[in-house]
């Protein structure tokens, strides 16, 4: 049973990012994986091996599309070929969700290629929910929103980041991708109580889960995606899962990658408290088991 | 102004009531980052209008108790600066040791303080790269013809590795159309090239000194190799007409007569297959243009036009 209506996917179990380093390891050994989390970029081609092998992937694998560069926050329409694009790709994995950043990244069709914060205010709120909506209604596929690690305010700012999210995706009527090492890494940045953030967000839109490694600078920290999930994110992971129940969970590592053994391992540490999870007594309202929407 | 920029607003909004209000403060971010870095790899003092940089930065960013707004804001900048400096590093082998690292850095740097990327995807990053290289000779002078040639090589590989393939024509395809009518189109991911140096040898070189330089360097006992440490040399100059293609998804260079070269380029340029059979000049036989053409219907390189 879904542990709530945007998640119809509790027991899609444990996944890791899809990435290069790892491709002849996974055609050849096949190993057991729940599913693969995509870069949705890196397959919105024309053709050639990036397809070829996602084909492959395909016809062993369960895939989830996550994406990096829509950008729901950003003043700028989206782009026509790019929701062409990746409408072809959802066609092609069927995947059963897809995901992107609560975050904008370009503005008058110059592309940052970064994750930039948005500003907390209710009209960009306002102007983030109509994006998602046209998304969604643009690829017919349910969508997750995800947080992003920050390292600059606005002054502009009205509400705190889980407010305005909250704000976001109940406008939007979606989902959200929760990434708890985002969450650890800005409250470091800016000074707030991850655990006041988990409590603050609406548990029965979380779809999915990310757990990942950062680094500690002297001031700030990084999300680096480069290293083992640390303790204090596992903590956050842990009563994540208590208040919004049984989430697919995805571990990304997108830096110096090693074995796909050790990240597989890495991500599989995740069970223990998905079990937990399972067993906690997830309040009625969260087990809600309407159908997802769309 | 870097092309297909939209001036910012000459101050950060004061609070966020329109979408104009939205797109003015991502503007004003957007100039921040893009600008080019000092030397230091750090956000450059002064705004484009002479105030302090520091000072355009706490008009629209917080500080918090470890950070000011201007060094809150040179994370992002070196985010994006280094980011996008790897993807050019990772995709142009061939030019860092055409220029060495020094000058290939100031290279990229300056072509993506005039160009930055245009696109949702770090794929296209350096598409405009050789289009630079010609226009701004300065960063790469005195070898600009090479760097140039090795920049469009270096193009036509990524354009190989994933561009768009068409239904391949078959001779079947082709039976009923007499060579005066036929018109061929070349798949859009071939790349013709002809170029003053055998860069596909050099650039070749280059990419296996390169995995020997990561091999030693992941090397338990990290003892020196020379044959990982030694500089592939400058190619010498010799004319060579190369065709970058892919063929069952993998990433070929095949090298092709003058003649040849001519018949594909006439094709690619929408001429008839009869017209481009004449440009192959008098010393190549029929049975000679006969076999090419197998080997490259073989190769796929044929799509309707
Ligand atoms: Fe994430």
């Amino acid at each position: 049973m879904p542990a709530n209506r945007f998640n119809a996917f509790t027991d899609y179990g444990i996944g890791i990012g899809l990435r290069v380093p790892h491709y002849a390891h996974i055609l050849e050994r096949k190993p057991v994986v729940d599913w693969f989390e995509i870069i949705s970029e890196n397959f919105m081609v024309d053709g050639g091996r990036p397809l070829q092998v996602l084909d492959r992937i395909l016809e062993q694998y369960r895939v989830v599309q996550h994406g990096v560069s829509m950008y729901f926050g950003s003043a700028d329409r989206p782009d026509r070929t790019h929701l062409k694009k990746l409408k072809a790709l959802v066609r092609r994995t069927k995947t059963p969700w897809l995901s992107d950043h609560l975050c904008w990244g370009s503005v008058d069709g110059t592309y940052t290629h970064d994750l930039l914060p948005m500003p907390y205010t209710f009209s960009a709120a306002r102007r983030t929910a109509e994006k998602i909506r046209h998304v969604r209604d643009t690829l017919e596929v349910p969508i997750c929103v995800e947080n992003v690690s920050s390292y600059a305010e606005f002054h502009v700012s009205a509400m705190t980041e889980w407010e305005f999210l909250r704000e976001v995706v109940e406008r939007a009527d979606c989902g959200i991708l929760l990434d708890v090492n985002n969450i650890y890494v800005s409250a470091q940045n800016h000074g707030f109580d991850p655990y006041a953030y988990l409590e603050g967000v609406p548990h029965d839109r979380v779809g999915q889960i990310h757990v990942a490694g950062h680094t500690k600078f002297e001031k700030y920290v990084l999300d680096t995606h480069d290293h083992p999930v640390l303790d204090p994110v596992w903590k956050l992971y842990a009563h994540a899962t208590r208040l919004c129940g049984v989430t697919a969970t995805l571990l990304e590592w997108d830096d110096r990658i090693p074995s796909f053994d050790e990240v597989h391992d890495e991500a599989l540490k995740a069970s223990a408290f998905i079990g937990g999870a399972r067993e906690a007594d997830v309040p009625p309202d969260k087990k809600a088991s309407a159908p997802p929407v769309r | 102004m870097p092309l297909g920029f939209k001036p910012p607003p000459r101050r950060a909004p004061r609070g966020l009531k329109s979408d104009a209000d939205l797109r003015a403060l991502q503007r004003l971010m957007l100039h921040a980052l893009v600008q080019p870095l000092t030397a230091a790899d750090g956000l450059q003092p002064r705004w484009r209008d002479g105030r302090p940089m520091a000072e355009v930065a706490a008009e629209f960013i917080k500080p918090n108790g470890r950070l000011t707004p201007f060094e809150r804001l040179q994370i992002y900048a070196r985010c994006y600066w280094f980011r996008i400096i790897d993807c050019a590093y990772d995709d142009c082998p061939g030019l860092r040791a055409v220029l060495g690292e020094k000058k290939f850095s100031a290279l990229v740097r300056a072509y993506l303080t005039k160009y930055p990327s245009r696109s949702f995807t770090l794929r296209n990053l350096c598409s405009r790269l050789p289009r630079f290289i010609r226009e701004e000779p300065r960063w790469t002078a005195p070898r600009t013809a090479l760097a140039h040639a090795v920049a469009r090589f270096e193009w036509a590989q990524t354009v190989a590795f994933d561009g768009e393939a068409r239904p391949v024509l078959t001779a079947d395809d082709l039976a009923d159309i007499p060579p005066a009518k036929l018109r061929l189109a070349l798949q859009p991911y071939v790349s013709l090239l002809r170029l003053d140096w055998p860069v596909d040898d050099y650039v070749l070189a280059v990419k296996r000194r390169n995995a020997l330089r990561g091999e030693a360097s992941h090397a338990v006992d990290h003892g020196p190799r020379a044959a990982s440490r030694k500089r592939v040399p400058r190619p010498r100059r010799g004319r060579v007409f190369i065709v970058v293609h892919r063929y069952n998804e993998r990433l070929y260079y095949k090298r092709v007569d003058a003649a040849a070269f001519k018949i594909l380029e006439k094709l690619a340029a929408g001429g008839t297959l009869a017209q481009a059979a004449g440009v192959a000049g008098r010393g190549v036989t029929p049975e000679q243009v006969h076999a090419w053409f197998e080997t490259w219907m073989e190769l796929g390189w044929f799509c309707r036009s």
